[in-house]
């Protein structure tokens, strides 16, 4: 009988570390491939629909854009806390309290129009997330509570409050009954860049987020001790750096920044509040983070790649009648081959065979 | 296939034993041969590869290549079952007993199929009696003393009747006096017919006990000897390729004014195991090297951890920092008062393993090296002190870019050190300075502590090393069971008042008035 055994690496490489979101990618096609033939449809056709034909026109690369950057700013933003073992995974829920927040803004300065309410917006949504994000931080660090599990039911609550004022105190008069607010002051959303597409300048907004959490993250002291604590827990503590702080700017910067980015939905391509402003932007920008390595470039670079999938995944389900499930098993299956990659790359496998010392030569 | 020409063989015999690990090689080329009744030692500098080759023995770990015979028989071991099947006991350096159980059902886990408790706690009295180590089978194991735990751990082995054991450091934990009840069993034991294998880096001990020794330096055997017949510098150039280096030590500049003062300090320990501090007392004054001896688990771990501030007090008054009551503060502000604080574990606390030396400069360094403006780290500042202690600290490394993972201990903790006497503190506080580091490395940061006196900063280590602290204290104190005995100055003491000391027994101790909270006896080491 043969048993395997994962052993640690003394040095693992450099190289591959970077490179695993490759190789993640690429068997996340090659199993694809093997779906797509599984259920009856031509493969290279079903590829094509998937990754090529959403970009291949200029509204499809607006679109790609669009759907990048929520993703972006939220990975960026969870990184953060990511490097320093806080596990925010309710960024879904503060997007809506960061959209109802800044959406409120608009609804109630309707009229006021002019560019600096717009960027009090921005400042409400990123208050809204970062307020929903404080509730798990205050708990993680007054009772010790999971952040995992709060941050995470938090996000139902989200929901359901945004689904209350939408159905209640904020429902458009004149909408017919739909369970919607009132279309924002067209002075109050992001400007369109390119005529005829949904593309709109916060994806520079986006870039700006990226930008910020790079220099937090690898320029700044806080950062620093930010990554200390993620690294070795004992050493942050045996230099004095605080732990609760730790929590709580983890906490924050992935709330304000999904804050933005709910209100960035709601302030742009969607234009008012809606029961559902978000396609789990929140969730993706975990696996966005992860693929990007929590690296300011490779999130940019997985944002892209994530709004690919979504597109590709609609794509799908409109040419080859695909479940709409399509979009949460590439994004699945991209994820567990990350993570299958990365032990391997700290690991490697061992066969051991019992019976039998590991070199020859020895007295037989 | 030769036999020696001798009757008997050798009870164990190894012959070109080879391990490599990923990094390292740990054994390579071994030979030993050990005699039936023989107390043979097994000498070498931590990473000389001796623990490697007892797992090898004991089954805990395969040889890559080499040949392993029992009584003359090749034998595989394929694990620590077999190991016991064949008559191989082995006492651990840390022990492998539940605390929440007691004495006779930590054995009986040991044994396979030993139902019979009651049976078992008789035949653990009888071979606690026969052997000289009192041992009440129906005691939990929390409640025992380290030397008590290890008595466990060592009739546990004698109830199999083993006809090799093997010790791995088992002095460590002992005080003196202690060290000397274990040496007479081991002569019985002996006498009986038993093999040892004795595993120490402990020269003056061997020299006490050993009849054979083979001597190991970088998984290399350099040399066997009758230790009876050397002197402890000659074992001591077998193991480390040169002579001991000494460190310079002046008298200390009388009249430096208190920095640290630790008055009445009392604290329940977190862990339900670990010690409570009781009523702690300690001055450490400018220009000093204070040292606090004792054998581990009596209360260093809280008392340090107070100190450093990693575990605040409730109060700020029982600790004073050059005039300030620093007892409620963290670490990050008594560094600013200029605390610097040199910890036990290296990788992990001391420092961040897969950070670069000049990442991990910035941990502690980063006000005396003004590494930060507006918020930002200023790399080339931290570059620069990186560098600085490397060259400085001779830290044998790749550059300031080079992960501190990558160091060896002995390296990493020059690095360590360095890093923090470069910050030129007021008050340093170091643990276990030398723990692991090679013989050169050890008298350097010796030195270099020494130095940083001289320049008047007030030093308080912790070390477990009695040797170590008589080269380098200007006044020694003892802890035990979590109360500190009174400084006496190191000229005024010797090693065998200290032993004494380290069982709990100074004068004023008042043994009578001792903490009993369960009513169990007192069993002095």
């Amino acid at each position: 009988m043969r048993r395997i055994r994962l052993e640690a690496r003394p040095v693992p490489s450099r190289a591959m570390r970077y490179l695993s979101p490759l190789v993640a990618a690429a068997l996340t096609v090659v199993v694809g491939f093997v779906v797509f033939s599984a259920l009856g449809r031509d493969p290279f056709a079903a590829f094509h629909a998937f990754f090529v034909k959403p970009v291949s026109t200029v509204n499809g690369v607006a679109e790609l854009l669009l759907k990048a950057s929520p993703l972006m700013m939220i990975a960026t933003g969870l990184a953060v806390g990511f490097r320093a073992n806080v596990w925010n995974i309710g960024a879904e829920g503060q997007l809506i309290l960061g959209a109802i927040l800044g959406g409120g803004v608009a609804l109630y300065m309707e009229g006021a129009a002019s560019g600096w309410v717009l960027a009090v917006m921005v400042l409400a949504g990123a208050v809204g997330g970062m307020a929903w994000a404080a509730i798990p931080a205050f708990l993680r660090t007054r009772f010790n509570a999971s952040e995992i599990l709060t941050s995470l039911m938090l996000t139902y609550v989200a929901a359901l409050l945004l689904s209350y004022l939408v159905h209640g105190p904020w429902r458009d008069p004149q909408g017919f009954n739909f369970p919607q607010s009132k279309m924002f002051d067209d002075a109050l959303l992001f400007p369109l860049l390119l005529e005829g597409t949904r593309l709109n300048a916060s994806v520079f907004l986006a870039l700006a987020v990226v930008a910020a959490g790079w220099v937090f993250v690898h320029k700044s002291f806080l950062g620093y001790q930010m990554r200390v604590a993620g690294l070795a827990d004992a050493a942050a503590r045996y230099a004095g750096f605080s732990a609760n702080r730790t929590v709580w700017l983890g906490m924050l910067a992935g709330g304000g920044a999904a804050g933005i980015a709910g209100l960035a939905e709601v302030a742009g391509p969607i234009g008012q509040l809606t029961p559902s402003i978000s396609p789990g932007y929140g969730f993706a920008a975990i696996i966005v983070a992860f693929v990007g390595r929590l690296n300011p470039l490779g999130i940019v670079l997985a944002s892209l790649l994530m709004s690919l999938l979504y597109l590709g995944g609609e794509q799908a389900q409109m040419e080859l009648r695909l479940p709409s499930a399509i979009t949460g098993l590439f994004q699945g299956m991209l994820l567990f081959f990350l993570l299958g990659a990365d032990v391997l790359i700290n690991y490697r496998l061992k066969t051991l065979r019992p019976g039998r010392p590991a070199a020859a030569g020895s007295a037989a | 296939m030769q036999r020696p020409p001798a009757a008997a063989p050798p009870r164990l015999s190894l012959r070109g034993i080879r391990k490599a690990y990923p990094s390292v090689v740990a054994n390579d080329g071994i030979d030993l041969d050990v005699a039936p009744g023989e107390i043979h030692a097994v000498l070498g500098e931590n990473g000389a590869g001796k623990s490697t080759l007892m797992k090898i023995i004991y089954g805990v770990a395969k040889p890559d290549a080499g040949e392993l015979r029992w009584a003359g028989r090749p034998v595989e071991i394929a694990n620590p079952h077999a190991a016991r099947a064949l008559g191989i006991g082995m006492v651990f350096q840390h022990f492998s007993l539940f605390e929440t159980l007691t004495v006779t059902e930590n054995v009986a886990l040991a044994l396979d199929g030993a139902r019979d408790l009651a049976a078992l706690a008789r035949r653990i009295q009888d071979v606690s009696q026969r052997y000289g180590l009192p041992l009440d089978p129906r005691r939990l194991v929390h409640s025992l003393s380290v030397g008590e735990r290890q008595r466990v751990e060592i009739v546990r082995c004698l109830l199999q009747a083993p006809q090799l054991l093997i010790m791995d450091e088992p002095t460590s934990v002992l005080t003196p006096q202690a060290v000397g009840k274990l040496f007479e069993t081991l002569r019985q034991l002996a006498a009986e017919g038993c093999s040892i294998l004795y595993i120490s880096h402990k020269l003056d001990e061997i020299k006490a006990l050993c009849t054979m020794a083979t001597v190991l330096r970088a998984g290399r055997v350099s040399g066997t000897c009758d230790p009876r017949r050397e002197t402890a510098s000659s074992m001591a150039r077998m193991m480390i390729g040169k002579d001991l280096p000494v460190s310079a030590h002046a008298e200390a500049a009388a009249g430096g004014e208190p920095r640290l003062v630790v008055a009445g300090l009392s604290q329940k320990a977190d862990d339900p195991f670990g010690t409570d501090l009781d009523d702690v007392h300690l001055t450490v004054h400018a220009g000093e090297i204070v040292g606090i001896a004792g054998v581990s688990g009596n209360g260093q771990q809280e008392l340090l951890y107070a100190l450093s501030g990693e575990a605040p007090l409730a109060e700020p008054v029982p600790i004073r920092l050059l005039g300030a009551e620093v007892g409620r503060m963290h670490p990050g502000r008594r560094r600013k008062l200029g605390l610097g604080f040199v910890p036990e574990e290296r990788l992990g606390r001391g420092a961040v393993p897969n950070m670069s030396l000049a990442e991990n400069a910035l941990l502690t360094a980063h006000r005396a090296g003004e590494m930060v403006r507006v918020g930002l780290v200023r790399a080339a500042r931290t570059t620069a002190f990186a560098r600085d202690c490397i060259e400085r600290f001779t830290v044998k490394c790749g550059g300031p870019e080079a992960e501190a993972r990558s160091l060896s201990g002995g390296n990493l903790q020059k690095f360590i050190v360095g890093r923090e006497v470069l910050q030129a503190p007021k008050v340093l506080v170091v643990a276990q300075p030398t723990w692991g580091v090679d013989v050169g490395a050890a008298a350097f940061i010796r030195q270099s502590l020494i130095d940083l006196r001289n320049r008047g900063t007030a030093i308080l280590v912790v070390s477990e090393e009695l040797d170590e602290l008589f080269e380098i204290c200007d006044r020694i104190a003892v802890i035990a069971k979590g109360r500190l005995s009174p400084a006496k100055r190191t000229r005024e003491t010797n090693v065998e008042e200290i032993g004494i000391w380290m069982s709990g027994l100074w004068p004023g101790a008042h043994a009578d008035a001792m903490p009993a909270p369960t009513g169990m006896s007192h069993a002095p080491d």
